[in-house]
């Protein structure tokens, strides 16, 4: 249908959504349904020397008490496993129950199963487990140092794995040779990714049909994948597993955890359904955290302000165990976007992964990219400064010009198209920066409000692929996509897609897709994602990659669609497929008015089979799987203002402008409000989220009393533009915009407050107090 | 020990059997079906549980189902005309783009029909103070604002 792509069509998703309709896992129940809690240790580090569980098996209800030696009876694979391996990486199993050691709080250690929710809850406490604490090590960097304490004896020193990039002679030779050299200590803080909908799965098992998980899922397939290698050892066919409505995830509901594959186990061993619901202190301990990285920074600049080095050396925390992707996040979504926007012809950076006795941490929403661009994005402030020209010029001077696209950078990635400047002026002025810049003067002379202007010229790798390469990489996973279009006898349509999605609206999108290559209405299109039953095999949505990838499957599948029925109408109309078009909805011959064939005869042909091609198949549908030539290279300018009182130093965000690049756009609409929810996630870590560990090792912010998520009175509303620059290598030229916000934001708001306080640096998140210490510290020196 | 309440639901009486300690969440989605009213904290802090009592906004996470004895309870479930017509609070939530995961949407919803029905004339602050009890991962608040708005001014 003319018009389809690009227009902001209301999403579909939405009346049952908006009505209570939507059915999420935890609303969904099964006959005989027993409940399972989750027994987790209370320590950061013991011992277990004995678990006993007479107490909880004898309470009102209890049908089951599982343990590691339950797990050890059935033989089966009982760990989870990490998807990602790097050269020399320490892997030390992660089992779903523990038994010997405990590593972090809220490591499962036993599961009990009853009638009701609470039943099982009040048992769960009953479980007695005989700990040994030991001595906990929770420090991203710190538990690299001599004398900490050690969490698993294969991995000296708590090292996980050291990996560097770049060219470290070069670099030196550029810092040795620069004009200026700026140097910060910075931390990203960690995260809960705290998706309001927390984990849960409802599992049912029989030995004909095997087993049936729905869960909380980003990815079914890959779920299903884990569980069959590593959990249950269950063979793969004969497990379902099934994403219903999931309430958010940004990364969380990627990763394979070991609560549902006990979740899965208990069902296999009790004989009846069960479901799991995870509550908000559980997910808070166990759902994988975001971030959690401590760097040493340098740029170097020349006496032209021209960037001519960058190093970093980074201590990137994994947590207690490898989750899924762990080992990816701080070096290749990381390490090579240290380059940004930039032309900087030498870089260097170095990362040690270590175990803390901590929540794994893995990919959270951005995954490695808002680490890098807030270290890129905060030095490119600190290099201004010492080059003395303002932020927006110094970004300007050392962009990639748009003339030398495709641009290798000098930390492995290379960037198929870019043109930085159009948004940088177009952020600048949606904002009035030089407006912003003469009020800030006035106010500096006239006292009040501090404020504070903050640039963030940011660029996102997503859409990681291809295959090939990040395999070469360490990924135990191709990042392709898979779609199956199947048009009906009448001419309606349904894709069967591997993106599934958790809130991205692709039900809509996609049908969008198809409607606009079929010429035919939006509502003749349905879109079925989220079973493996149905669907054929997925890598799911994360990583800003469903329109990119999955959608280019997509039209993968059009494409062999249409050239069959190309053929079917060519045969009908007794003419060469050569001359044979399709437009508005119906084949017609070139050059030849009248003679056509409209959609549907072409389709109820290949379906009727009476008159086809000789020795062609009848029916009309094509399963495609898209591996991309290369990652989608989205960017923009955000412009984040900031009013900080001096008194108090209180951070007040004033106005946020975003500035995005995202290549062509399906649906508007749903671009902007994945920047809005974007910059939200972002403006969140820069001011208010903390997920703090104290050094015994119990994580201080595990409900929302202590961890502090954006609220609707502490966000300005946002003013977005855009600018188009296609990507070059997909049909669609799209690239992803889910994640842009989040990288861009934490450096945008935190340069606005350094820029109105006068400091060269502050932590994050920007707590009042850390604020007034900047201030009194600034005033003293 | 179970304790017998009478509670009217979206304009329907129950009479039920309960146990004390149950949460009037619990009660109304796993006793009544109605899973519409969702669980996202258990500490009345993300608001994705909330429900009218007596037209009262309350979250239903912290409340006990025998507190709602003799109590009129609305969920998202009753919002809608009996003919399927959208509350103009759900209508303008589709229409604005007001979701996206639609976890948080019914809480949101619910909230926000009191503050729209006291005052129509609302202003963006005054939305965003009476929506602070309710957290969205999802939108940054942009879209929802600009949907209470929208349904407070009828729509348009």
């Amino acid at each position: 249908m003319a018009g389809v792509m690009g227009s902001s069509i209301r999403r579909r998703e939405d009346p049952a959504l908006v009505t209570g309709r939507g059915k999420y896992t935890d609303d969904l129940t099964a006959p005989g349904l027993t409940h399972a809690a989750i027994v987790r240790s209370p320590h950061a580090h013991a011992r277990v020397r004995g678990i006993d569980t007479a107490a909880a098996a004898a309470a009102p209800g209890v049908v089951a008490v599982l343990t590691a030696a339950d797990v050890a009876e059935m033989g089966i694979g009982g760990v989870v496993p990490v998807g990602w391996l790097l050269p020399g990486m320490k892997t030390p199993a992660h089992p779903i129950l523990a038994s010997e050691t405990v590593r972090y709080v809220g490591d499962a250690v036993a599961v009990v199963v009853a009638e009701s929710r609470y039943q099982a809850q009040d048992a769960a406490e009953l479980v007695a487990v005989d700990y040994e604490p030991l001595p906990a090590s929770t420090d991203a960097a710190g538990t690299a140092a001599d004398g900490a304490p050690q969490i698993h004896s294969e991995a000296p020193g708590n090292v996980a794995f050291e990996w560097q990039l770049g060219d470290a002679e070069k670099t030196e030779a550029a810092f040795a040779a620069a004009a200026h050299t700026v140097e910060l200590e910075l931390r990203n803080n960690r995260m809960l990714p705290f998706a309001v909908e927390p984990r849960a799965c409802l599992a049912e098992y029989d030995a004909r049909q095997g087993l049936t998980l729905h869960m909380t899922s980003q990815n079914p397939h890959l779920h299903r994948l884990l569980m069959t290698l590593a959990s249950l050892n269950l063979p793969e066919h004969k497990i379902r597993v099934v994403a219903p409505e999931v309430g958010g995830g940004f990364g969380s509901k990627i990763h394979h955890y070991p609560d549902e594959a006990i979740t899965a186990l208990c069902a296999m061993k009790v004989g009846r359904p069960v479901k799991w619901t995870s509550t908000r202190t559980e997910a808070s301990l166990t759902d994988a955290h975001g971030r959690d990285h401590v760097t040493v920074a340098e740029l170097a600049v020349d006496g032209d302000g021209r960037v001519t080095g960058l190093r970093a050396r980074t201590h990137a925390a994994m947590g207690a165990y490898l989750s899924t992707f762990a080992p990816a996040v701080p070096t290749y979504l990381h390490g090579t976007l240290l380059s940004g926007q930039y032309d900087i012809p030498a870089i260097w950076v170095g990362v040690v992964g270590t175990f803390t006795n901590t929540a794994p941490v893995d990919a959270v929403r951005g995954a490695g990219r808002p680490e890098a661009t807030f270290v890129v994005e905060r030095l490119m402030d600190l290099g201004a400064a010492a080059a003395g020209l303002d932020p927006a010029e110094f970004r300007r001077r050392n962009f990639v010009p748009a003339d030398a696209f495709p641009y290798q950078t000098q930390v492995a990635l290379a960037y198929d198209s870019g043109n930085y400047e159009p948004a940088l002026d177009k952020a600048l002025e949606k904002a009035g920066y030089q407006e912003l810049r003469a009020e800030q003067a006035r106010r500096r002379a006239e006292g009040g409000k501090l404020l504070g202007i903050g640039l963030s010229s940011y660029i996102e790798a997503c859409g990681i692929a291809p295959s090939a390469v990040v395999g070469s990489l360490g990924a135990q996973a191709g990042l392709w996509e898979s779609a199956t279009v199947r048009v009906h006898p009448t001419g309606t349509a349904t894709v069967y897609t591997g993106s599934s999605a958790h809130g991205q609206g692709h039900e809509t999108t996609f049908a969008q897709i198809v409607a606009d290559r079929l010429g035919c209405d939006v509502e003749a299109v349905d879109v079925v994602h989220g079973d493996t039953r149905e669907v054929p095999f997925g890598m799911g949505t994360y990583g800003s990659r469903s329109a990119a990838v999955g959608g280019s499957a997509i039209v993968k599948s059009l494409e062999k669609i249409l050239a069959k029925a190309t053929q079917i109408a060519a045969h009908l109309l007794e003419a060469s497929a050569d001359d044979v078009e399709f437009a508005d909805g119906e084949f017609r011959v070139r050059g030849t008015p009248g003679r056509s064939e409209p959609w549907g005869s072409v389709v109820l042909q290949a379906y009727l089979a009476h008159n086809l091609p000789e020795g062609m198949e009848p029916g009309l549908e094509a399963t495609s799987f898209y591996d991309p030539a290369n990652f989608t290279y989205p960017f923009g300018t955000h412009v984040a203002v900031v009013e900080v009182d001096p008194e108090t130093g209180e951070v007040e965000l004033t106005r946020y402008v975003a500035v995005d690049d995202c290549g062509n756009q399906i649906n508007p609409m749903i671009v902007e409000g994945q920047v809005h929810g974007g910059i939200a996630y972002g403006v969140g870590q820069a001011l208010w989220e903390d997920a703090t560990y104290d050094a015994s090792g119990q994580l201080v912010a595990a409900t929302l009393m202590d961890y502090a998520l954006p609220r609707a009175h502490k966000l300005p509303s946002f003013e977005l533009d855009h600018t188009v620059t296609p990507c070059p290598h997909n049909p669609l030229g799209v690239k992803g915009i889910g994640e842009a916000g989040t990288i861009a934001a934490p450096p945008a708001v935190v340069n606005a407050v350094c820029d109105a306080v006068g400091v060269r640096h502050i932590d994050m998140p920007l707590t009042p107090e850390r604020v007034w210490r900047a201030m009194r510290s600034k005033e003293g020196s | 020990m179970k304790e017998a309440i009478s509670v009217e639901v979206n304009g329907r009486r129950y009479e039920r059997e309960v146990e004390p300690r149950t949460l009037l969440v619990h009660f109304l989605r796993e006793q009544l079906g109605l899973t519409g009213t969702n669980v996202g904290c258990e500490t009345s802090l993300c608001g994705a549980c909330t429900v009218w009592m007596d037209g009262l906004a309350v979250k239903a996470c912290t409340q006990l189902a025998v507190q709602a004895d003799g109590a009129s309870i609305t969920t998202i479930e009753g919002l809608a005309g009996e003919d399927g017509s959208l509350h103009p609070l759900q209508q303008a939530f589709w229409d604005e783009h007001g979701l996206q995961c639609g976890y948080c949407t019914p809480g949101m919803v619910m909230a926000a029909a009191p503050l729209i029905e006291a005052k129509p004339d609302a202003s963006e602050a005054e939305i965003r103070q009476a929506l602070k009890g309710n957290l969205c991962r999802c939108t940054g608040y942009h879209n929802i604002v600009r949907a209470v708005k929208r349904a407070a001014a009828g729509g348009s």
